[in-house]
């Protein structure tokens, strides 16, 4: 029987496997950031050792970084420190820190893939649930917790327990107006916020193949919100043009060692999955959610779901949930005013996103009632929005242009959404209080987020699709 | 924190909501500590208390309630989803839990809660639901959680097996880690690492 795309990544790593216990897989690129790490660094100086193989780690600060003026002392006390301590700690074990100030510093997940240290074939790992984001490239990366973290610096390995495999498959053409966030929430949707509990997720078919890197990088980054370990698709010709000539991307030799091997990354003809499930491209609208996680999502035009919808054993949740959203059982999202705009996250900040963000902006002004956010993913996307005079758009629609890090994603840093106050998002999770106490999110893609700080409220952007030449993934 | 594990007999506190995100947990604001201690007093933070003042706990949350004590917590389906923070873990071990059960956890909860001594316990849909109806009807019903048999028990004799793997029990039952392990077969590493294809 044929092998599937995780199981010829997989079987290359296990260093061995422990009778009825897990496996011991080995790590080859391990991202750090300044939350999730400290205590790691404190885990290892107490047991007197050091970071094993510094050379495969690399450091950023980028969930607790202030989006302004970052060329000053971080005022927060607290956020001050955290960022100190990973600074000393790289330092300390000669471990590359891409931190404030560097032409690297971003996102963690936004980093890699543009530096072409994320490549098809590898294990990755992270202390951030995202780290599902690089396995767009085709390899295998998941989160993991901080003990974890100390486990990798230690010893490159972690303990793993090998996942069920599930496959989705997104065939024929998607519908105009429609990009990838859409697909991923339109996934959730349908499976629910546990619904790839369990699995390691390959995302396959033909509108998938479609899609550029960073539309393949956001389905795969939203995988750990359907409780995947992981997301992955095939690497292809796509895949490969994508990280050629990229900073630590190989050359020469090496390059084509490597493409020879990344073409045998597939799933076999006849390899089983455990669970398999189709959706047709063209039944995927744009997509926007309307509770507290991420599976709570319908159709722009749908509605929140009635109560005789919900199953019984539900109800409790679901009401919970509304009432923290202020919204009644039946309604419409279509033209809910919204008072905020965030575009941006390790979801939708990379490049293309701005772009998708500025072809329909272009020439327009954001409405009076919003507040519109967009924080680049990395300093490398920052300086590519300005050189293409996107920077210009955004400033003339009267959006704020910020620096890059996570921001408004989860409430952490100096940027949050106010209480009580609506947010359309292009970010990853809804949860109660995840942009701000009290904060309420609606989740959408850059499109629609976009359309939305034009008319201040949620809309259809396929009514507006003819009238200008948008870019989309 | 206690590194071992064996038989824990305690009254539980209930929290029936589905879904439970690591951002409710512990809220990401309470992240910016370098070390792994005091975050069971921001547990729940924003369940816990109306608008984020300590001194106005939120009547009706269970933590706030004065009958459901103990070192068991009792959730409902999906616990710990979401972000892959261990101070979620830390949080709930911090508070005095030993043990949660659920009928469904997320996967990094759930490895998390194992590297930290904190007992994640799967029980079915209809266990569970048989877990709430006791504690409600008697918030001192004591529940007995014994990892060495693999067993939870209620005291009318009813009892359900749960799932852990070998290797996992034998690190909670000695208060062992996966780094000493880890550390341990250093040679097998040394080894793989030389053989590896290409050196990513």
């Amino acid at each position: 029987m044929g092998k599937t795309l995780f199981e010829k990544i997989w079987e290359k790593h296990v260093v061995k496997t422990i009778d009825g216990g897990p496996s011991i897989l080995y790590i080859d690129k391990h991202f750090i950031h300044e939350v999730t790490s400290p205590q790691a660094f404190n885990g290892l100086n107490k047991r007197g050792i050091k970071v094993l193989r510094p050379h495969q780690v690399v450091a950023t600060a980028d969930h607790n970084v202030p989006t302004l003026n970052q060329h000053l002392p971080i005022k927060e006390e607290l956020s001050r420190l955290q960022v100190e301590a990973l600074k000393n700690n790289c330092a300390e074990h000669g471990i590359e820190l891409y931190g404030l100030g560097h032409p690297y510093q971003g996102i963690v997940h936004v980093i890699g893939p543009e530096l072409g240290i994320t490549q098809p074939g590898m294990t990755i790992v992270c202390g951030d649930s995202h780290t599902s984001t690089h396995g767009a490239f085709g390899n295998i990366a998941f989160g993991i917790g901080t003990s974890e973290v100390e486990m990798v610096l230690a010893t490159q390995c972690l303990m793993q327990t090998k996942p069920k495999l599930m496959r989705i498959n997104i065939e024929g053409k998607l519908n105009k107006g429609v990009v990838s966030k859409d697909i991923v929430l339109y996934i959730l949707s349908r499976i629910t916020a546990s619904g790839a509990t369990g699995y390691a997720v390959e995302f396959a078919g033909s509108a998938i193949r479609s899609l550029t890197m960073e539309a393949r990088m956001t389905i795969c980054n939203m995988s750990i919100e359907m409780g995947a370990r992981c997301g992955m698709i095939a690497p292809d010709e796509t895949t490969f043009i994508y990280i050629k000539g990229r900073k630590f991307a190989p050359t020469g030799e090496e390059w084509d060692k490597r493409l020879a091997y990344w073409k045998t990354l597939y799933s076999d003809n006849d390899a089983a999955f455990d669970k398999e499930i189709t959706i047709r491209a063209e039944d995927i609208e744009p997509m926007i959610t309307y509770g507290t996680n991420p599976g709570m999502g319908v159709g722009v035009t749908g509605h929140v779901p009635s109560l005789s919808e919900i199953d019984e054993k539900e109800k409790p949740s679901f009401e919970k949930s509304l009432a923290y959203m202020g919204l009644q059982p039946g309604a419409n999202i279509k033209g809910r005013k919204v008072d905020y705009v965030f575009i941006g996250s390790c979801t939708n900040s990379r490049i293309e996103d701005l772009r998708m963000v500025a072809s329909f902006v272009k020439g327009k002004h954001k409405a009076s009632n919003v507040e519109v956010w967009v924080v680049p993913g990395s300093k490398q996307v920052e300086k590519q929005a300005i050189e293409e005079g996107i920077d210009k758009v955004f400033s003339e629609a009267g959006f704020i242009l910020r620096q890059p890090g996570c921001s408004a994603c989860l409430g952490m840093n100096e940027d949050k959404i106010p209480a009580g106050k609506y947010c359309i998002s292009t970010s990853n999770r809804n949860f109660e209080g995840r942009q701000g106490p009290n904060a309420r999110t609606f989740l959408a893609s850059p499109l629609t987020a976009a359309l939305a700080a034009i008319t201040g409220e949620v809309g259809d952007i396929r009514e507006y699709y003819k009238e200008t030449e948008l870019v989309t993934n | 924190m206690s590194k071992q594990l064996n038989i824990v007999r305690s009254p539980a506190v209930p929290l029936n909501m589905e879904n439970v995100d690591t951002d409710q947990i512990i809220p990401a604001r309470f992240l910016k500590a370098t070390s792994r201690e005091g975050f069971g007093k921001n547990l729940f933070r924003d369940w816990r208390y109306e608008n984020d003042d300590d001194t106005k706990p939120r009547k009706g949350f269970p933590l706030n309630n004065p009958v459901y004590k103990g070192k068991i917590l009792v959730a409902a389906k999906n616990f710990g989803c979401g972000s892959s923070r261990e101070h979620a873990a830390w949080a709930i071990k911090d508070y005095g839990f030993d043990v949660v059960i659920s009928s469904f956890f997320a996967d990094i909860f759930k490895n998390n809660a194992l590297n930290n001594f904190l007992l994640p316990v799967t029980v079915s849909e209809g266990f569970l639901q048989k877990l709430f109806a006791a504690i409600e009807k008697d918030p001192a019903t004591e529940l007995e959680v014994n990892l060495q048999e693999q067993t939870i028990k209620l005291p009318d004799g009813s009892w359900q097996a749960f799932e852990i793997n070998n290797y996992k029990k034998t690190c909670l039952l000695n208060g062992y880690d996966d780094i000493d392990y880890l550390l341990s077969i250093k040679d097998d590493i040394n080894s793989y690492e030389t053989k590896r294809a290409f050196q990513f």
